[in-house]
């Protein structure tokens, strides 16, 4: 029988490290991977699920994490913007939104990556239809999109 | 925002779930998270325990039998839109599941969380309603059978009563076209109004975003006029809000009406 509980110690692996915290049931997983990870890649945007700066990838699947608690993800792995880099070099995506300007202020940018690297992972050449309707649930007030879904469609051609 | 406190359990079968929440009145099951996450941060709902269904073996399931299709729970609107059992046998569940919000939410979200939540602007009630499905409900007393046509009894609210959970939905066999059409806030958002529509014999067509709940309309042939003149026959009394005015809502529900029926014939 699984007994109802108020907190919990979670065992989590992100970006490869493996983290133990205690963590109440009430806490988002955002706010367990910014506060208490302090990985503070991650945005909150919006906080009602619908700007996408919050995007990870929990076990594979590409979700927003203003809308999971932290303690449904005890024994996950999970990918947050912080592993895109290795050693401080950035990914081939990562550039590409350099290089294209698909960034202006760079809120959205995080959730924006993820959302990439989720379609990229799973359909590594995306037509430009494709790339659209895998970054509708991520919003960008500065670059009308444009520049991303170039960036996106250059780093699917470089093969990242 | 920061939720009230509040306890969790993650029990591994159905039969758990149901003492946990016949144990805890203030209890609520927990699927997707898409909207209960949502409306828990603005403090609408204050459960004290959530009984988290996502660890319960079987509640994901997909399976194709004689009759139709049996869809567990907690299959999502992803797992709906790509299933091939789902493209065969009922292909417009998985055509609307796609539809819906983005890519992240339709990895989250879940068909019996559309349902229980009932709010009138989603998708799935009325595609529902017009195929005809069946739910399974459990409860302390044991499971019942509810035919989508009385499951839906208002805004959030439904026939899944407190301490009961929605365990399974049928959907029958298709005798020939399904169809849907809708109006969204941005390409697939929130519906400002939508129709579904289901040949079998005579055309069974649900309203959605005109009432509380999805409104069923039987017409007997599926020629444009015979639709709107049923729709018109309805009476409808739809709500006006930022996104349209009522008069514009009853507009577009005989518009969409004749959409999904055409897509149903086969004419679109
Ligand atoms: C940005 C955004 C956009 C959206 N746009 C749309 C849209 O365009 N169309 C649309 O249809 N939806 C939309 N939604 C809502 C989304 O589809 C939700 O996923 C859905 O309404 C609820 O499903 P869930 O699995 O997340 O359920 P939850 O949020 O976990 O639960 C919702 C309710 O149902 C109850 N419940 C869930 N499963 C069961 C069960 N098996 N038995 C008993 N009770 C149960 C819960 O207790 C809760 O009260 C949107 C959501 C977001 C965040």
């Amino acid at each position: 029988m699984s007994e109802p509980v108020a907190q919990k110690t979670i065992s989590v692996e992100v970006n490869g490290t493996t983290y133990e915290r205690e963590v109440e049931a009430r806490r988002l997983l955002v706010h367990f991977i910014r506060d208490d990870l302090d990985l503070t890649g991650t945005h909150v945007g919006c906080d009602t699920g619908n700007c996408g700066a919050c995007s990870v990838i929990v076990g594979g699947t590409l979700l927003k994490s203003c809308m999971m608690l932290a303690i449904q993800a005890d024994g996950a792995s999970i990918e947050t913007v912080e592993g895109l880099a290795v050693d401080g070099e950035l990914k081939p995506l990562q550039q590409a939104f350099g290089d294209h300007h698909a960034l202006q202020c760079g809120y959205c940018t995080p959730g924006m990556l993820m959302s990439a690297k989720a379609l990229l992972d799973e359909n590594p050449e995306p037509t430009e239809g494709e790339i659209r309707r895998a970054i509708q649930g991520n919003i960008c007030r500065c670059t009308g999109y444009v520049n991303i879904v170039e960036a996106i469609a250059a780093a699917a051609e470089a093969g990242s | 925002m920061l939720l009230a406190s509040v306890e969790y359990a993650r029990p591994r079968s159905v039969d758990e779930a149901l003492s946990l929440l016949a144990a805890n009145p203030n209890g609520r099951a927990l699927a997707g998270g898409q909207t209960l996450v949502n409306v828990m941060k603005a403090r609408i709902a204050a459960p004290e325990l959530l009984v988290d269904l996502n660890a319960i073996p079987g509640l994901r399931e997909i399976r194709e039998t004689d009759e139709g299709l049996e869809l567990g729970p907690m299959v999502t609107y992803t797992q709906l839109a790509r299933s091939e059992e789902v493209i065969r046998t009922r292909p417009i569940l998985a055509e609307v599941a796609a539809q819906i919000a983005d890519v992240q939410v339709r990895n989250r979200g879940t068909l019996g969380g559309n349902l229980c939540s009932n709010d009138p602007t989603n998708h799935l009630p009325p595609v529902l309603v017009a195929v005809g499905a069946t739910m399974t409900v459990a409860g302390a007393a044991g499971t019942r059978t509810v035919p989508a046509e009385e499951f839906f009894l208002g805004v959030y609210l439904t026939a899944v009563g407190s301490g009961e959970l929605l365990t399974g939905i049928s959907v029958p066999q298709r005798q020939a076209g399904d169809g849907f059409a809708s109006v969204t806030i941005g390409a697939d958002g929130t519906c400002i109004a939508n129709a579904a529509a289901s040949m079998n014999g005579g055309v069974r067509v649900a309203l959605g975003c005109v009432a509380a709940t999805p409104v069923l309309i039987e017409v007997p042939s599926a020629d444009e006029e015979s639709v709107r003149s049923a729709v018109a026959d309805a009476e409808l009394d739809p709500p006006s809000d930022i996104h349209a005015p009522a008069a514009y809502r009853r507009q577009l529900a005989g518009v969409l009406a004749g959409r999904a029926v055409r897509q149903a014939s086969g004419a679109a």
